[in-house]
């Protein structure tokens, strides 16, 4: 008898993800895949379509926008959050105080919901009463229209993402900085090497893995992208800050096409996995 | 020289990284008229704001689903990942990697592919507009899996041949014996998993409709988005900070903890 359970033991363990995955991972994929061949509003029956939605999409003006606008977020919040990250991260390094108080800081907005930062933003990036702008024309600039315009609009959001969640990427960089031996920056004091030098030849190539990691981070975050644009701009101005996740919530539960927003849930995640693949390619090369 | 510019650059940008939510939390508590203008301390004070949000919206009943919600899938999420991640780490049965490499695929499934099955699903299953649509979606989590995976590997084996001559069976001895020795773990389990839970608002958008069962992130939303706010400025930020108190405050006091379940996450 004990021996019979010892054995099943471990199967009974892991039975509860083995269900999850079949009714959450599993079926989703496969019933995700077969919901692209039909049109479906969940309330009438389900209608085969041939490839209907495949010839849909590729004659939709908006799916390829919203791909656009979501490739033209990733183009400025990746290079932003690289940048602020890695340079708040070594300014923390250099042993000063409070440090752990700036990191904290840092850290903070990090830690709230997406819609709190998206709320204050909003107000933020007000066109007359806007604490921003009022800034701006203290010192004499114009006002920018940071949401209404369509220039300004996605822009204005990666910004507001890239302060975001700067705060965990500059305690994953400090991580990295920690692992880089002292002595490595002394031998190159001795050989009298600038600061400039001694980040571009000794910090920046111990901190490649870590930037690996950002970017990746960085992209499939942005590739989620949903809250900031529905909350502040409704994917407006005339569609400037449509989100793929945006696109195909807007589909599913404004329009109840199902069998649409299935098929649009599928070809970004190809596409995704794609961008993150070419990145890993690329970024590995240059280790 | 230089240490003195470091501190003014580092300064600059801890003032742009808390005067936002010090400048919401001061509006919040303005009259209406002064918000455009406020740059410090409001000329007067006033809690209207906040009688006005608990009059419109059920922001209370909002704060207790999102509670709720939040803690029962820790709970849940602790539970099952650390059987699982046990299982992996100190166990052997066929297919035992097969597991092992599901999860890791998983893990890089974009969620667009299952949004709109998972929400047939709760469909199908009449989870629309109840608890259960909210909760077991979240209940296992792959990230949690493999975090308990790694910290059961260092578990001594000692301690379970032990556990198993005194007759404990599996659970007592993933739950009773080794579960102290893991404390790390589960605090970064539970604090990522309640966050991020907790923070969640698309799900909720999709599979709430009915007011009264609302989580916070999505009720403030509807309410930011949906009008209901009449351009109350001050209403819609009132709602804003009473979202991201709570948050605020578990932070102030787990900082570091945070900090470093966090930085966890980049360790894989």
């Amino acid at each position: 008898m004990t021996k019979r359970k010892f054995k099943i033991g471990p199967y009974l363990l892991v039975s509860p993800y083995v269900l999850f995955f079949l009714i959450f991972v599993a079926f989703p994929v496969l019933f995700s895949f077969y919901l692209t061949f039909h049109k479906w509003n969940v309330i009438s029956p389900m209608e085969y379509s041939g490839l209907y939605n495949y010839e849909k999409m590729l004659h939709d003006r908006l799916f390829y926008k919203s791909l656009i606008n979501t490739l033209y977020f990733l183009a400025i919040h990746i290079p932003l959050q690289l940048v602020f990250s890695l340079g708040i991260a070594v300014l923390l390094n250099t042993k000063i105080k409070f440090s752990s108080f700036f990191r904290a800081a840092f850290f903070l907005p990090f830690i709230v919901s997406g819609v709190v930062v998206t709320i204050m933003w909003q107000q933020l990036y007000g066109f007359n009463s806007g604490l921003i702008n009022r800034l701006l024309t203290d010192i004499g600039l114009d006002r920018i229209g940071w949401l209404t315009t369509e220039k300004m609009s996605m822009p204005s959001i990666a910004i507001m993402a890239t302060w975001k969640n700067v705060g965990l990427y500059i305690v994953l960089f400090l991580v990295g900085l920690q692992t880089i031996p002292k002595y490595y920056y002394e031998v190159a004091d001795l050989e009298g090497a600038t600061d400039w030098q001694k980040f571009k030849y000794i910090t920046l190539p111990a901190l490649n893995p870590t930037i690996f990691m950002v970017v990746i981070f960085s992209t499939i975050g942005g590739f989620s992208l949903f809250i900031e644009p529905y909350v502040m701009t409704g994917g407006g101005p005339l569609n400037s800050s449509l989100s793929s996740v945006l696109y195909i919530y807007k589909q599913a539960f404004d329009f109840y096409h199902m069998g649409y927003a299935a098929t649009l849930g599928f070809t970004f995640a190809i596409f995704i996995l794609l961008v993150i693949v070419l990145q890993k390619r690329f970024l590995e090369k240059n280790y | 020289m230089k240490k003195a510019l470091i501190y003014i650059i580092l300064i600059v940008f801890a003032i742009a990284f808390i005067y936002p939510f010090f400048w919401m939390l001061i509006a919040s508590i303005s009259p209406e008229t002064e918000i455009g203008s406020l740059t410090f301390l409001p000329a007067h004070f006033t809690l209207h704001n906040y009688i006005s949000m608990f009059s419109k919206i059920p922001i209370g009943r909002a704060l207790f689903n999102s509670i709720l919600v939040s803690s029962i899938i820790t709970f849940c999420v602790i539970f099952f990942s650390a059987m699982v991640g046990y299982a992996l780490a100190k166990t052997k049965f066929i297919g035992r990697d097969f597991i092992f490499y599901i999860i890791i695929f998983t893990m890089t499934l974009p969620f667009q592919i299952t949004l709109i099955p998972n929400y047939i699903t709760m469909v199908k299953l009449g989870f629309v507009d109840h608890y259960a649509a909210l909760i077991i979606p979240f209940v296992i989590n792959n990230f949690a899996i493999l975090l308990f995976r790694q910290a059961f590997i260092s578990t001594p084996q000692a301690l379970i041949d032990a556990a198993k001559i005194d007759g404990c069976n599996n659970m007592r001895i993933i739950f009773q014996v080794l579960f102290p020795s893991i404390i790390p773990t589960i605090v970064t389990v539970g604090i990522l998993t309640f966050m991020s839970t907790w923070n969640e608002v698309l799900w909720p958008l999709i599979v709430i409709r009915d007011q009264q069962l609302m989580t916070m992130p999505q009720l403030v939303t509807l309410f930011s988005v949906g009008g209901r706010a009449e351009g109350q400025l001050g209403v819609k930020l009132a709602s804003a900070v009473l979202l991201a108190l709570p948050i605020i405050i578990a932070y102030t006091f787990f900082q570091k903890y945070f900090i470093r379940s966090m930085a966890s996450s980049g360790i894989k």
